[in-house]
Formats: C-alpha cells, structure tokens, sequence
C-alpha cells in the first residue's frame, strides 16, 4: 500500500559511537561504545515499524539519531528528502516542526507545574500551530482526541494516572501536527490493562490521521500488534526487517527466533523452552568479532567468528543478516511457536 | 502439594495520609503449599508489594501499619512474635529477592562476602565454611567460574547476573519459603526465560514455596501452580493457573486475561478494561472493581462481595462471576 512512495525518513549506514568515560591520561585509552554499527532503514509515510532488540541493541539511539538528537559518526540520516546533520540547521529545522516524540515515563516528560492545558498550549504556541484565541478550543479537541475529557486540561500531571498522563503525552506530540512520531517505550511503564487503550488508540490515529510511527519497544507481542514493519536490532545492527506477520510467523534470523520464544505466553501449554537462549548481550564497548550474535548463537559455526559481519539479504520484502538461509536453522519449533494455539510441537 | 503449611488470614495494611487513614491492603488472605509457586498478579496499587512487604514486617514508611492479620508458618501465628522473634522468620524462613537487585545489593562490598555474611549470621558458620557456602550458593544459581566471580562486586555484574546474585543470597539461609518481587520485570525476555527456570530448577530440588509478584499473565502461566488475583488491595479470585487462566471467574481477571497482546493479528483492536485502576483515597466503595466491570449489578456499589469458596480449590468475591459457557477465553481459547 505504501510501497512506491519515497521514504519520509531514510537512515543510510548510520554508525554512531560515544566516547565512554575513563580513558587514562589525556583520554589516550579512551575506548568507544558502539551504539549503532551501520544501520540503513527507511520508513515510508503511513508506515508504523516497530524497532525490537534487548536493553542496549541500540533501538533508542537509533530512535534519537533519526530526530537529530544525536550527531552520527558517520552515514547519512535524511528526513523527507533533506539531509538532517548539525551542518544543515535548515534541515533540523523542518525536523525539529515535524516530528514528535513521545516517552517511556509519561509523569517525567511533562512538566509537573504546568497543567495539563498549559503543557499543550505551549507546544502550539511554540510552532505556531493556531492563532492565540483559538489554543484554548485546540487543546480541548487534542484532549478528546486521546480520549481524555478536556476539562482535565485544568489539572497537574500529579493529579493524572499514569495512563492519562501518557495520552496527555500523546496529546502534546499530536499537537505539532507531526508527520513522524518517534515512541520510545511509551506503554513500558503502564499497566496491562491501561497498555491496551494506549495501543488501541495509536492504531485509531494511525487511521484517521495516517500517522507514520517509530515504535521503540522491548515487548514483541504489542509490536506484532501494532506495526506494519519491524525491525530487530542486536548490537547496533539491524539482524532483521520485514513485514511484522512474515517476521514472527517465520522468524530467518536465530536472534528473532530466540527472542520470540522467550516471550512467556499466557498458555500454559506453550511451554518456555528447556533452554533459553544462553547468556545476555555483550558489552557495546567490546564487540564480538564477526557476526556480533555469533557467542550466544545456536547455530554459530567457525565462519561467524572469522568472517566480517554478514550484511542484509532480502528476499520478497523481507531482509535477514545471518549467512545461514532460514531453512537451513534446524529450529522447526521455534518459527511456529507463536502461530500455533493448541498443542505444543 | 501437601497441604499448605504458609497461611496468611486477613493480612490487613493501612496507610496514614493528610487525607485520612486508607486500608491499602484488606484482609488478604492466601495459602502456599510446599514446593508450591503462588503467582500474586495485580496492576500498581492493587497492594500486592505492600501484602508481602506486611508478611516480612518490612514496610517501608511510618505511615504504614499491619492493623491486623495473622501469617502461620507451620502452624505457628509470626505475625505474634515479638520483633526480636520475628527477626529469625525474616531472612531464615521467608527470604526475599526484589525487582532491582543493584538497589539491594551492597555496592562496596563483594557480592561472596555479602552472602557469606548471611550463611554466618544465620547458621553461626565459620568465616571460611561461610565463603566455601558462598561459591556453592553462585554455583547452584548458574553464575559462570562461580570462585572468581565471588570476588567481584555488584557493579561488575550484567542485570541478569546480579539477580542471580541476589537469589543466591536469599538462599544463604535456607528458607522454607522465597518472595520474588517481580525480579524479572527490569530484564529482557531471554534473560527472564532463564532466571523463571531456575526458580523452576530450585523448586524441584529444594522444595522451595515461591510468592511471585508480577503483573506479567505471561510469567504466571510459565511459572506458577496457582494465582492470586488482587485488585484494589483486595483479592478477587485465587485457583489453580490452568483453570483460573482458561475459566475466569471474576470479572477482573477475565479483563486480564483478555488484555494480552499475545495473538491476534497486526491492527486488531486489543480488548481493554475501561477506566483507570483507583487511587487509595478514592477506593470505589462495594466491590472496588464495580465502576470498571461490565458485569456489575445494582450490589456492587453498595455491598462489598464475600471472598467465597467456588469449589475446585477456588475463591472467588464477586456479586455477579463471569458464567463459565460464556467464557470465551479471550483471545486464545485454549481449554
């Protein structure tokens, strides 16, 4: 549906590495945490994807370097054709009135001595969204649009829930009339039965509004829900990317097919595996040589140590980066596990 | 199973604020049996840190306090010992491991010497067998090259590994019981699969009695023999994981368990519980659940519904239960 359109955010071999603390003398053994490792990925308008990975994959730092919250290293980030770099302000610019981003914690992100009402009206009047008499109606109709009564609008973030401040969030990036929003763990720190209405209605506004989303999320299964793409990240480094059904339907990567089956399922039938994947992700400050899951891999063979890191493959929409075809991982259970309901294999 | 030899009656905790006095946890009551892994399941608020806070006589403000409520260990009431007798239920019977282990791990300290602290304060070991102990203790929770890593502190350790670090230290005593406050909630799935089998792994071999605090229904239904629904500092519904999960009773837990985003497809609306879970100065009266429940009838508002036995080794309080042939487990419907 949205596949001729050029893309409205385009990241291309994005590196990106921080200077860790420490370091000796005059910094002269100052090693680098390698947050992104060549990421390339491009997102078309309407389009939700979702980015996966475990704690330090780098799917917030790619989130934050799509926005320009963070000077790559090196590779290109390009926001609706212009180049977005801190040499180009005109590029952050159009940006910086485009994109919104909404966070994990929603108590923190807003500020707790404005009220509601004045947190909303600040982002118009910073962009100059409405003219100043009509703010007032404008932050009523963003209020009803999260689904909160506008006349809450009078009160602090303190006197709000952790869902209703999370759709006052919402509120506040949908203000800037983004064409992109980045959400960075929005629904983390919310309750099972409060992530739902969230979820829901992001999936309300992508379809009235034809909102294209960034969905940064540990949990896979509210991806799956949500996103009409994803992409799993290891290291830095996108091991994965396709269509969200294809990619847990039939996982090509073994880190997505771990990682699926780590979810715990509400079935007691669907039983955990007898042994989950082994250990947790390496150091960014160390990474492993060759393909950076090759320690953890099930499969991992002498090539995966030696050889540089595999890049992406794609076949019908759908890329993977393991040097290994998908039918060649004997793991049958692993790629069906989601989709079965009944008996376990 | 034999039978339950962990029992807590109307455990009760209230809260003084500038509103008034609040009862934030209200006659729980719940059994565990040995070798038993009881899953206490709730949002935030629903009062299931504070109830095992209470059991441990650890709450962590003044304005906390156990009105009332007994816990018997075998038969014995310990809520009634004196605190200097309480003090060899907490750690010796009942260990506790937490959701941030770096918060409860002493940071200049190392991570040996803090578990073979406790092997000598409780069984009065020497400093050497304490920290022979020790390496056996890291051993047994699955840390790599356990002697080297004793020596290392709590900073030098991944999240998964210090959790690891911390059951290891809960288990210096050797308590008959262990209260797991969602200690998996800060990790990524593929470090939680591990740590939920090694609660597994020790239960079988130590016959172990777990309380696992979570919120995830995912985790229960991997890890747990029972659940305990609380809501609003109450409990809904307690029974057995497979019957509880497949045939909820209670219109909350149904609400639960219908809220999983596990299947259905890519842009399908999630079923969702109205509404937002009450604050503790503005508990709904009746039953607390009433003004979200799709099933409430006139009593709710009004009566507080008893905490009655449904048979099947099941409790249930509510005024109007789900009725079993229209439970179309959401979602799944696995039987």
């Amino acid at each position: 549906m949205t596949i001729d359109r050029t893309p409205l955010i385009e990241a291309d071999d994005v590196v990106l590495h921080f200077p860790a603390p420490g370091g000796g003398p005059l910094g002269l053994t100052r090693r680098s945490v390698k947050a992104l490792n060549g990421v390339s990925l491009s997102v078309k308008p309407g389009e939700t994807i979702g980015l996966v990975g475990e704690s330090g994959s780098g799917k917030s730092t790619l989130g934050r370097a799509l926005l320009g919250l963070e000077s790559v290293t090196s590779g290109h980030v390009a926001f609706d054709g212009v180049a977005v770099s801190a040499k180009n302000p005109r590029g952050l610019k159009t940006l910086r009135r485009e994109t919104a981003t909404v966070f994990q914690d929603p108590m923190n992100a807003l500020n707790p001595r404005l009220t509601v009402g004045e947190a909303i009206a600040e982002v118009l009047r910073v962009h100059n969204k409405v003219p100043g008499p009509e703010v007032g109606k404008r932050v009523a109709e963003l209020l009803s649009l999260v689904g909160l009564d506008p006349a809450l609008a009078a009160r602090r973030p303190k006197a709000l829930s952790g869902g209703q401040c999370q759709r006052v969030g919402i509120a506040r990036a949908l203000a800037v009339e983004p064409k992109l929003i980045v959400a960075d763990e929005c629904v983390a720190a919310l309750d099972v039965s409060i992530q739902g209405q969230i979820i829901n209605l992001f999936l309300d506004l992508k379809e009235r509004m034809n909102l294209t989303l960034i969905f940064i999320a540990h949990d896979l299964s509210i991806v799956r829900r949500l996103c009409d793409r994803v992409a799993v990240m290891y290291l830095g480094r996108i091991v994965e990317e396709g269509p969200t059904e294809q990619v847990f339907a039939a996982p090509r990567h073994p880190y997505t097919a771990a990682l699926i089956q780590s979810i715990p399922e509400i079935d007691p039938d669907i039983v955990l595996p007898e042994a989950p994947m082994q250990g947790e992700p390496p150091s960014p400050l160390n990474l492993p040589s060759g393909c950076s899951f090759h320690p953890r891999c099930a499969f991992a063979k002498a090539r995966c140590k030696a050889d540089p890191a595999p890049t992406l493959r794609r076949r019908d929409g759908h890329g993977w980066a393991c040097i290994f075809d998908p039918g060649q991982l004997p793991s049958p259970a692993t790629a069906t596990r989601l989709t079965t309901t009944g008996e376990h294999p | 199973m034999s039978g339950a030899f962990f029992e807590v009656e109307d455990l009760t905790v209230d809260v003084a604020t500038d509103t008034g006095r609040h009862v934030i946890v209200d006659r729980v009551s719940f059994t565990l049996g040995k070798g038993e892994i009881l899953g206490l399941v709730g949002e935030s608020g629903s009062g299931k840190t504070m109830a095992c806070r209470a059991l441990l006589k650890l709450l962590p403000s003044k304005r906390l306090s156990i009105p009332g409520g007994r816990v018997r260990i075998d038969g014995e009431d310990v809520m009634a010992l004196p605190d200097a007798g309480f003090r060899t239920v907490r750690g010796k019977r009942i260990g506790m491991i937490f959701q941030n282990p770096a918060s409860h791990l002493d940071p200049v300290m190392r991570i040996g010497e803090q578990i073979a602290e406790s092997v000598r304060f409780h069984h009065g070991s020497s400093r050497r067998a304490a920290e022979a102990r020790a390496v056996e203790l890291l051993t047994q929770v699955g840390i790599p090259d356990p002697k080297e890593r004793s020596r290392g502190f709590p900073h030098e350790f991944s999240g998964g590994m210090r959790q690891r670090a911390m059951i290891a230290l809960a288990l210096a005593s050797d308590p008959d019981i262990l209260i797991a406050d969602e200690p998996t909630t800060a990790l990524d799935v593929t470090v939680q699969a591990q740590i939920l089998r090694l609660l597994k792994e020790l239960r079988d071999a130590r016959g172990l009695s777990i309380i696992f605090i979570t919120h995830d229904l995912g985790v229960v239904a991997q890890l747990c023999d029972r659940i305990c629904v609380l809501y609003g500092g109450r409990v809904c519904e307690i029974g057995d994981k497979r019957t509880l999960l497949a045939d909820p009773r209670h219109p909350y837990t149904a609400g639960l368990t219908g809220c999983q985003p596990g299947a259905g497809a890519t842009g399908s609306r999630l079923k969702t519980i109205p509404g937002y879970p009450p604050t503790i100065d503005a508990m709904p009266s009746g039953c607390r659940f009433h003004p979200r429940c799709s099933n409430a009838v006139d009593a709710c508002a009004r009566l507080q519904p008893p905490f009655e036995d449904v048979g099947q080794d099941r409790r249930l309080a509510c005024h109007n239960p789900v009725v079993s042939e229209l439970t179309s487990v959401p979602a799944r419907g696995f039987a």
